[in-house]
């Protein structure tokens, strides 16, 4: 399984999904309605690393979380 | 070097403390960095979450880009609520000379800014309100939203 975390303003409590890559993730998480604008704006880390394809695989274990836009200071 | 506190800033104990935690490093150069929240659209003040083990990667790949110039970076920010003329960030960048440190403050707290894993929220009328207008998109963000 691969948890999925939603950070910061994303009120979201996280999932457990039974999936091999981040374009599965990204068909899931596009069927709900009230993550599109999410989906639109944050970034995507696996394991807290930021990745910039949806060709990344995800093994048993792994943690993927959306990063919404940033304003520290 | 990198400090996370809840709440406001103690800001004159924390520049001395970095002040005197350099003092015999033979650092030419300490240029500091205070933000300090101001009074604007009638909020009461900010509020911060912050994305931990992202935060200390980022900071440690600027710390790595710092000692390229035998510099160090130091920064303390606030988690949770700071409230008008408090101050929630504080970075400062030590250096032989000080040309190195102004460049590198400049280039450090604008890439904060742009990517460090930190949400800011308004206080305002007792609800605690995400700053999305004035929030950056990380580079790279939307790749979930693409449709096949």
């Amino acid at each position: 399984m691969v948890r999925v975390e939603f950070l910061g303003p994303i009120q979201k409590e996280p999932l457990e999904l039974d999936i091999t890559n981040l374009s599965q993730l990204a068909v899931i998480l596009q069927k709900d309605s009230e993550l599109a604008q999410w989906l639109q704006n944050s970034a995507v880390a696996v394991n807290d690393t930021l990745v910039a394809s949806l060709n990344h695989v995800l093994k048993n274990g792994d943690k993927v979380s959306l990063l919404p836009p940033v304003c520290g200071g | 070097m990198l400090y996370l506190y809840e709440g406001a800033l103690n800001v004159p104990a924390i520049l001395k403390d970095w002040y005197e935690q350099e003092s015999g490093s033979n650092y030419g150069a300490y240029i500091p960095f205070v933000g300090t929240v101001r009074s604007e659209d009638g909020i009461d003040g900010l509020s911060f979450d912050i994305y931990e083990p992202i935060l200390k990667s980022w900071f440690r790949a600027w710390q790595e880009r710092a000692k390229e110039k035998g510099a160090i970076i130091k920064m303390a920010h606030s988690r949770g609520d700071v409230m008008l003329h408090e101050s929630s960030y504080i970075a400062a960048v030590f250096s032989p000379k000080r040309g190195v440190a102004l460049e590198l403050i400049d280039l450090f707290v604008e890439d904060f800014k742009a990517s460090a894993p930190i949400w800011k929220y308004d206080l305002k009328e007792g609800k605690r309100v995400y700053a999305l207008e004035r929030s950056t998109a990380i580079q790279g963000s939307g790749i979930l939203g693409v449709q096949k």
